[in-house]
């Protein structure tokens, strides 16, 4: 039954580490656009709220696989941009990468504008009051406090992000959903068991993240 | 009140399972109609694929097309079916094995390549056709005539399926190899120098090649990179069934039919079809 994973025919851990390589790229680049965005959401310029706002509210509502397949093909396809990945592999990892960024970091934001929030106006006003800008009073007051909140949440973005890798699929990123359809159409006599074997290695990935984090978010929130 | 509640909720769901039961039992019956005598009422369910031109494609009116389509049609009818008694199910190439074994289809003309894996879990009749791993290139490329030629160049097939899998492992190693869930996004990057060649059976590429938005952009460059022999799927064990659509495929054959669908579905694409095949499965 399980025979396909002994026959040396497939690179299981390689096409799991390539998901985690995805995961980890991603994650930190969405982190990073998602801290900018929330930035811009609660800035005080009304054109920089605007930009954010739209922005948040057209990538959050779209299909990955569309913002996926579409960076493909019109950006790599149509216009020819590739990021610098000299073949169809590498370009295709970078525009997954670019893909899950763009729509983690919407995600991203809308989770750190909640911990902003639970930062007591006062806060803020008293930062000001003693002379900070907007910048250092999001940098040395809000986000620390707001990002201590938030672990929890961002947990959540981080397993969906890994669980959203697969989509890269659809561009021939070879990650673990790519290797199960391939094993999906030699294997016809063991559907289950390779689906089996590739749920468990989601849940191997996700289920230590959210415990460690899970054990993060308590130690680290702001007992008020 | 409480109690009587509880019993309306426990009839209603009885009475669901009842009804599910008994839709499913009615369902049953009708799918082993084939061999009773009362056939003429009943109906004939066939997978087939919805998205391959000149195989089998769904039509926007509803309507089904293709060589396969004619194949399946031409089967049915020797067991004594009409084509409205025809009822055609979507059959995704990771589907078949379980639309059949879960009785859902009777038959699935799919552009299904016969091997051992398969067999393991459904029979095969057949095979109908054999069909050949090809390439589609630009109308006006003459830089590939051999499958060494390929590994400097761009290919793109469909994610994990067996002829990107060949690609990879055996044909050209080397070559850059871009897989996208259709052959249709494939197109897109074929038309606009993106990849060099879409690689897949012909006989698939050949339904492409000669759709009315792409007439005269491409062409196949009439390679054989492999044999892949289409079978029609059936109940495992089902020898009955089995002999009959052997049967039916051999009097398609003799009689014409078969050279006649392939021309009207193959034939303005180019595309040279191998000549009917021996049936091999059942014997």
């Amino acid at each position: 039954m399980f025979d396909f994973l002994t026959s040396g025919q497939y690179d299981v851990l390689g096409a799991f580490w390539v998901t985690v390589q995805l995961t980890l790229y991603s994650a930190i680049g969405s982190l990073i656009w998602g801290i900018l965005l929330a930035g811009m959401r609660v800035s005080p310029v009304p054109l920089m709220r605007a930009f954010g706002t739209a922005y948040v509210n057209t990538v959050r509502n779209t299909p990955l696989t569309l913002l996926i397949l579409g960076c493909s093909l019109g950006l790599y396809q149509t216009l020819g941009i590739n990021l610098g990945g000299d073949t169809s592999k590498e370009a295709g990892f970078r525009l997954a990468v670019l893909g899950l960024i763009a729509y983690t970091g919407t995600f991203v934001c809308e989770a750190l504008r909640s911990g902003i929030n639970t930062v007591p106006v006062g806060q803020a006003e008293a930062a000001r009051a003693l002379g900070l800008s907007f910048f250092q009073v999001l940098r040395l007051i809000v986000l620390p406090q707001a990002f201590r909140a938030v672990v929890g949440p961002l947990a959540n973005v981080l397993i969906a992000l890994t669980k959203n890798t697969t989509v890269a699929a659809t561009i021939g990123v070879a990650e673990a959903a790519l290797l199960m359809k391939e094993m999906l159409e030699n294997e016809a006599d063991a559907l289950f068991a390779v689906f089996g074997v590739f749920a468990l290695g989601f849940v191997l990935l996700t289920l230590p993240t959210g415990l460690l984090l899970g054990w993060v978010a308590k130690r680290v929130a702001v007992k008020r | 009140m409480k109690i009587s509640k509880a019993a309306a909720a426990a009839a209603v769901a009885v009475a669901l399972s009842l009804t599910a039961t008994a839709c499913g039992g009615g369902a049953d019956k009708a799918s082993d109609g084939g061999a009773s005598g009362d056939a003429k009422k009943d109906k004939i369910v066939i997978g087939i694929k919805y998205d391959q031109p000149g195989l089998g494609l769904k039509t926007p009116d509803g309507k089904f097309t293709g060589f396969d389509v004619d194949v399946a049609t031409y089967v049915a009818k020797e067991l004594g079916y009409q084509p409205d008694q025809i009822e055609f199910k979507q059959a995704v190439s990771a589907e078949r094995e379980n639309l059949i074994s879960n009785g859902d289809v009777k038959l699935v003309v799919a552009t299904y390549t016969i091997n051992d894996k398969r067999k393991a879990r459904v029979d095969f009749a057949g095979p109908y056709f054999l069909a050949h791993q090809d390439l589609l290139v630009r109308a006006d490329d003459t830089s590939i005539t051999k499958a060494e030629d390929l590994n400097k160049k761009k290919l793109c097939s469909v994610t994990g399926s067996t002829s990107a899998q060949n690609v990879k492992t055996k044909l050209a190693p080397d070559a850059d190899l871009q897989e996208y869930p259709g052959y249709s996004e494939c197109l897109t990057g074929l038309e606009n120098k993106a990849v060099d060649a879409v690689t897949t059976d012909g006989s698939i590429l050949a339904g492409y090649a000669a759709q009315e938005k792409n007439k005269g952009k491409f062409k196949l460059a009439g390679l054989k990179l492999s044999d892949e022999p289409y079978g029609i799927g059936l109940k495992k064990g089902d020898k009955e069934l089995q002999t009959k659509v052997n049967a039916a495929l051999k009097k398609m054959v003799e009689d014409g039919s078969w050279q006649k669908a392939v021309d009207a579905n193959l034939g303005p694409a180019g595309y040279k079809a191998d000549p009917a095949p021996q049936i091999t499965e059942g014997s």
